[in-house]
């Protein structure tokens, strides 16, 4: 029973459903390769979302991750052009890094001077497009100028089917990066201090002061981590396709906050979890891919993500004020 | 001698307001000397009246929202919105005559559509954050993407262009030598500060904002006056919208994408609380001027679109220190 309460469960539940109806009507969705291709899709958004669930559950909100993420990603490939230097690891780490650092300023602005997060994040995100763009450049980096380790590395299946064709099709490797990284974000929220003391600041700050959080270190690890998690997405969704663009994640903050809420996270901070957030991003990437098999218009794909956001928030604040009532 | 008593009473009311003035001259006094012959120039201050009133109200707007402590980020959205729907009208009633000489009536009744649409997604969000209980920033910045999506399918992507003369007159016609995008702005502004600072529902909402728990223990009719707010800030953003589809006689689903941000950053600049019970109209005209003297400067000065975003970031945050820093002293 007490399974069937929890809102993953339910979550689960409507994803099935709603698969089960998408693949009624076109059934080339249950077909392999859309599978693996939605997988494939769910990486980056999926990375991202697991910085954004954390956030939330504090109580905030980040709409700047997808330009620390572009940043991270146009300033390591552009600075690996420079030197020449052409390799997997030392540049995921440098974007993370970068990631992490501009997730510090955000945490410092948020911390010190007590302001609204929404705030300080609409102008972090404006800082850094407008620097990257204004400053550093404004042409995409093309597959013919793009390291090849990268492109390599982020090209590797795990499996990999051949089709009687002869085409292949496979799962990225990547899938597998986004499973560990989620693994270990489970982890950290459900065994160690920083991350219980994460729900502890979005149920109720005041409280968790008393108790004896440092909420300046909760802090500054909640947007740094959101920060390096945008970082390493980025450069890693430039291998995938083969492309630097500097333009590239406008919009993006809305897809992983409807899909992170569309999780079970409350928008009062202090509930959410990793699995929740997962499905969550499987659901709200299906129905973007689903729409285009449905042969929906893309142009309704805004209202679909901006109906996702309200019909989701509002279940969750109809959920979470029965609780409390 | 009673003008002096008004400045004086006007620094004890408010030292902030005093604050934005001296900002707005050094701004003034910085691009003068940086370029006199052509930020001096009449034409670049004329030029400010007839662009800066849409921002402006789209300011106000976010300000009454952060009057109880919330935001709305689907102006934008709205504006575009009521320009299109206007424009999808007028492009359907166009006679043979052509869309510049369509009737007034019909003009009319653009209008009416436009500032419908504004009335209808204030209300939307209203509810939405009232009886639904969700947080004014998910709210809107979902409704946001449902207005903006509508717009999109509306028009398909390409923007909407020509609109009829009289509707025109909105965004770049001239009333006794004033921009018409001014007094418009200045007949609106003056309604909103007498409507805030005046009537039951200005004061309700400046309480709320204050102290939500007061509020409610006082009798305050909490949901019904934050209904009233988003409803009046969706009105403001669609007359944001039927100025710029005027002035620039096109409509567009990702017009002014970037004045969200700047939005905020002149209701927070102006003085506006952003966690409730504080903002003026004063406060707005004089930051949205200031800003507009510094953007226009820029651009003399060639600055790329880009570099001004980056600036209006780093102005957001450094608005944010002086704040903090003045309301520690206090």
């Amino acid at each position: 029973m007490a399974l069937l309460r929890r809102s993953e469960t339910v979550i689960a539940g409507i994803l099935l459903l709603a698969m089960v109806l998408i693949g009624t009507i076109n059934p080339a969705f249950w077909q392999l390769d859309n599978l693996f291709s939605l997988m494939r899709s769910n990486v980056i958004i999926g990375i991202m979302a697991l910085g954004v669930l954390l956030v939330l559950i504090s109580g905030g909100i980040d709409v700047s991750f997808p330009a620390f993420a572009v940043a991270a990603m146009y300033l390591t490939i552009k600075g690996m052009l420079a030197l020449g230097y052409n390799g997997v690891v030392l540049p995921l780490l440098a974007a993370t890094l970068m990631g992490l650092l501009l997730g510090a300023v955000n945490g410092f602005f948020v911390y010190k001077f007590r302001m609204i997060p929404l705030i300080v994040t609409l102008g972090t995100s404006a800082m850094v497009r407008g620097f990257l763009l204004g400053v550093v450049g404004t042409s995409m980096i093309n597959i013919n100028k793009m390291p090849t380790a990268l492109i390599d590395f982020a090209r590797t299946d795990v499996i990999s089917v051949t089709k009687a064709d002869g085409t292949t099709y496979g799962l990225t490797a990547m899938v597998l990066i986004y499973l560990g990284l989620a693994v270990a974000m489970h982890l950290v929220l459900r065994y160690t201090m920083i991350g219980r003391s994460a729900y502890a600041l979005g149920g109720d700050p005041e409280a968790a002061r008393r108790a004896g959080f440092d909420l300046r270190k909760t802090i500054f690890f909640i947007y740094c981590v959101a920060g390096a998690l945008a970082g390493f997405a980025g450069l890693l969704h430039s291998g995938m396709i083969w492309l630097a663009n500097p333009r590239d994640f406008v919009g993006l903050e809305l897809d992983v906050i409807a899909a992170v809420v569309l999780g079970g996270a409350s928008i009062f901070g202090g509930r959410g979890s990793v699995l929740g957030t997962m499905l969550g991003v499987f659901m709200l990437v299906m129905v973007k891919n689903s729409l285009i098999i449905m042969k929906v218009d893309t142009t309704w794909q805004l209202v679909a993500v901006g109906l996702i956001v309200i019909v989701a928030t509002a279940l969750s604040a109809w959920r979470d004020r029965r609780r409390m009532a | 001698m009673k003008a002096q008593m008004n400045i004086r009473s006007l620094v004890n009311r408010d030292n902030n307001i005093v604050q934005l003035l001296v900002m707005t001259v050094l701004i003034f006094a910085v691009m003068t000397a940086l370029s006199p012959d052509k930020f001096l120039r009449y034409y670049n201050f004329e030029s400010i009246t007839y662009i800066f009133p849409e921002l402006g109200l789209l300011s106000i707007a976010m300000m009454i929202a952060m009057l109880t402590g919330g935001i709305d980020l689907s102006v934008v959205g709205v504006a575009n919105l009521s320009g299109i729907l206007a424009g999808v009208l007028f492009h359907k009633m166009a006679g043979a005559a052509g869309i510049a000489d369509t009737g007034i009536l019909t003009v009319l009744l653009g209008g009416v559509i436009a500032l419908g649409t504004g009335l209808v997604a204030g209300t939307v969000n209203g509810l939405l954050i009232t009886r639904m209980g969700i947080t004014p920033i998910l709210a809107t910045l979902g409704t946001g993407q449902v207005f903006t999506g509508l717009a999109i399918v509306l028009t398909g992507g390409p923007a909407i262009v020509g609109f009829p003369t009289a509707w025109a007159f909105l965004g770049n016609g001239k009333i006794l030598g004033l921009a018409t995008p001014f007094v418009l702005f200045a007949a609106i502004a003056a309604l909103i500060a007498f409507m805030l600072t005046r009537t039951a529902l200005g004061i309700n909402l400046m309480l709320i904002g204050t102290n939500p728990k007061a509020a409610l223990f006082a009798g305050l009719k909490r949901e019904r006056m934050v209904l009233y707010s988003y409803m009046l800030t969706g009105v403001l953003a669609s007359v944001a919208g039927i100025i710029l589809s005027g002035r620039t006689n096109a409509a567009k689903s990702d017009y002014g994408n970037s004045y969200l941000l700047q939005a905020v950053l002149i209701a927070v600049l102006g003085g506006t609380n952003p966690a409730g019970g504080r903002g003026t109209v004063l406060g707005i005209t004089i930051a949205v001027v200031a800003l507009m003297l510094l953007s226009s400067g820029f651009q003399i000065l060639r600055f790329s679109n880009h570099l001004i975003d980056f600036i209006w970031g780093a102005f957001l945050l450094l608005v944010i220190v002086i704040n903090a820093y003045k309301n520690r002293t206090r």
